[in-house]
């Protein structure tokens, strides 16, 4: 009985309603309420649990959509680039015979899987979420407890809808303060990974707070969840509220009439209790973070923009000297030197991380009667069919295209380098993706992580560019 | 899964922290692939030069390292994409230990789901395992799953700990899916009962999608 008045944590509540047994060695067996495909490995996976003879558990608690691997040409096809067209095959095939839902191109349901997940209303408050991705953890915006998996994890899911897991440590991140003119949802959690360090949520499920976070929409808190594992931590989430209900009202898949009703009963209880307590906490004053883009090779290499590129020689650590001298040189950048002003190949718009509607409207602002600088591409690719058709519905492809931006199709597009779109080597990025990885955006390409409004503003300056001054 | 139990094999210090996934296995070696193929591509970034020629400055490429089963690496190996491809890769060249002071939590996770044994250590004491290799003549130690202890290259013994669960499964080589397809009837009790508690979970069928 004590053990139910102990104040508890979003996560441990979620937690908690998901164990369907405690194996040895503090490993539980968690049910899965809601299995995400994408197209890299689906096909094979389904194949490999077939050729067992094992059939999926629940498989109308599977969805599949084709994102990573599809051409983001305006007339692709299934088979427009050479991966495609087999996996696309494979994945519609295997999802047929198991009777999986799948939403195939130019349909309503086709996107980025972390964009559909959401905007459909599949993705709910208390829900567990697993794909074999691992920016799953975006779907936390929600209030669900969402991670990534790998591929002998997936067919476990579809064979049992259950997963071995060992139980995370909790974080808590507050983010409190007043967001300043021209700071995104993006800059505070790049400012937060490059304060607390790339393995710093490593083995936690994270927790963002803070009326910083209460005051965000929906897609703000997708953003910021989104880039959890960037930080290290497999699992981000923010509790639910009027704000996430709000949101889910009326979605395709979301629960209707008198079962939102009682859903809407379980989901309030779901938040943190007060005095819920967490093995670490952060807090971060969101009044001092300014517009942030990434200098190296790991989104903790993040300084705001109107600083200076870090000098490794004042590094006391060897092992951190060393990866930032690798980082300054495959960026080719140098030491000390303002990064505002470097000039760029590249600008790309979209991604699992800032491909919603709101990014596009952020980004039209700052492009609408302007044009991209000469010697300058940039792609705006949303990140799913009904955000582009509703983008298209306000005229936001007009201001893009007449700005000089290519307006293209649904996809993981530059984010993923799987499917076509690439950058050349040696040329020079910003992109609101989520890794500036070495070899992420193509063989020696150089990415600038930053957020819609950066992105748009170096399109325009023709390079790095405080999206303060022209917006 | 393939079992581990006790490996007496050479080891080789790769001293960079937050190496991702994608340069354990660039993605353009996930599509057309067999898993078994991985292992020319395991760490292509830096085991070759752009021009494909092997770099002779990596760690991996020195004669005294080849052949290596364990690896010694630095802080949050395995960050990054969930690919498994990444334990794919490492294993297809040839390791079968990765010893770090922390993992990225999905690599983690995927490297038990193959057999692929990652070992957790203070910094100080994985730094120098990585000095002892340097010095020693023969850069070789011992990983014991039995006793979870390793014979350091200079012969110190140095304990380590994995959840108890994974331990086993990793001693037996045992496969989690047949494990838990055993547990069915508790799967099925859980969701007689959820199928209540929570209905709407349940309920995946589509409202129609609005005319556009």
């Amino acid at each position: 009985m004590a053990a139910q008045a102990q104040p508890r944590t979003l996560f441990d509540k979620i937690w908690a309603s998901h164990v369907v047994a405690e194996l040895s060695g503090g490993v539980s067996l968690l049910a899965i309420d809601r299995h995400l495909m994408h197209d890299l490995e689906a096909g094979a996976i389904i194949k490999r649990i077939a050729d067992r003879g094992l059939k999926p558990h629940n498989p109308e608690l599977t969805f599949g959509v084709p994102d990573h691997a599809v051409a983001t040409d305006p007339r692709r096809r299934a088979n427009s680039t050479p991966n495609s067209e087999r996996l696309l095959r494979e994945m519609k095939e295997g999802s047929d015979a198991f009777g999986i839902t799948y939403f195939d191109l130019d349909t309503e349901g086709q996107g980025i899987v972390h964009v559909i997940g959401p905007e459909l209303g599949l993705s709910q408050p208390g829900m567990t979420i697993v794909c074999a991705d691992s920016h799953t953890c975006t779907h936390g915006g929600l209030g669900a407890l969402s991670f990534g998996i790998g591929a002998t994890e997936v067919a476990h899911v579809l064979a049992t809808q259950t997963l071995r897991q060992t139980k995370p440590k909790t974080m808590r991140i507050n983010l409190n303060g007043k967001v300043a003119a021209g700071v995104t949802a993006k800059d505070l959690i790049l400012a937060t990974i490059g304060k607390i360090g790339t393995g710093a949520g490593r083995g936690h499920a994270v927790e963002y707070a803070g009326d910083a976070v209460r005051a965000m929409t929906v897609d703000e808190r997708l953003t910021v969840c989104n880039l959890s594992i960037e930080l290290g931590a497999k699992i981000g989430m923010i509790a639910p509220d009027d704000t996430t209900f709000e949101f889910l009202a009326g979605r395709r898949y979301a629960p209707q009439g008198d079962m939102f009703e009682r859903a809407l009963t379980y989901w309030r209880g779901l938040p943190t209790d007060e005095d819920g307590r967490f093995d670490v906490e952060h807090s971060i004053d969101v009044n001092k973070v300014a517009p942030q883009v990434t200098w190296g090779t790991s989104p903790q290499d993040v300084i705001a923009v109107d600083s200076r590129i870090p000098d490794p020689s004042r590094e006391t650590d060897p092992q951190r000297r060393k990866a930032m001298e690798a980082a300054l040189a495959y960026m080719g950048l140098a030491p000390g030197a303002a990064i505002e002003g470097t000039p760029i190949d590249w600008v790309f718009i979209g991604s699992c991380t800032n491909g919603r509607l709101s990014d596009i409207r952020e980004a039209a602002r700052i492009v609408a009667g302007r044009k991209v600088a000469p010697n300058v591409r940039a792609w705006v690719v949303p990140g799913s069919e009904a955000t582009q058709r509703a983008a298209e519905r306000e005229g936001l492809d007009k201001v893009f295209l007449s700005a000089g931006f290519e307006w293209r199709k649904s996809g993981c597009s530059m984010c993923a380098g799987v499917n076509g779109d690439i950058i050349a080597p040696g040329q020079r990025s910003v992109s609101t993706t989520n890794r500036n990885f070495v070899g992420r955006q193509g063989p020696n390409a150089r990415t600038h992580l930053a957020s819609p409004v950066m992105a748009a503003a170096a399109a325009l300056a023709g390079c790095i560019a405080d999206a303060r001054k022209i917006g | 899964m393939e079992k581990f139990t006790q490996l007496s094999a050479g080891a080789a210090p790769l001293m960079r922290p937050n190496i991702d996934t994608d340069t354990i296995i660039p993605v353009k070696r996930l599509i057309g692939y067999q898993r078994h193929e991985l292992g020319a591509f395991a760490l292509e970034p830096y085991r070759f030069r752009p021009d494909g020629s092997e770099n002779p400055d990596f760690v991996l490429n020195q004669p005294r390292y080849r052949g290596a089963k364990i690896l010694i690496t630095a802080e949050n190996f395995g960050c990054g994409s969930s690919r498994e491809s990444a334990v794919w890769a490492l294993m297809a060249y040839g390791f079968r230990c990765i010893i770090a002071p922390g993992f990225g939590d999905i690599f983690h996770n995927n490297a038990f789901q193959n057999g692929l044994l990652p070992i957790r250590l203070p910094r100080e004491e994985v730094d120098r395992i990585a000095e002892e290799l340097a010095g020693a003549p023969s850069p070789a130690m011992t990983v014991d799953l039995h006793s979870c202890t390793i014979a350091t290259p200079a012969g110190r013994t140095v304990a380590f700990e994995i959840d108890g669960e994974r331990r086993q499964a990793l001693l037996e080589g045992r496969d989690e899916i047949a494990m838990t397809l055993l547990r069915d009837a508790d799967i099925t009790a859980f969701q007689i009962h959820d199928r209540v508690a929570r209905p709407w979970i349940y309920q995946t069928a589509p409202r129609a999608p609005a005319a556009s």
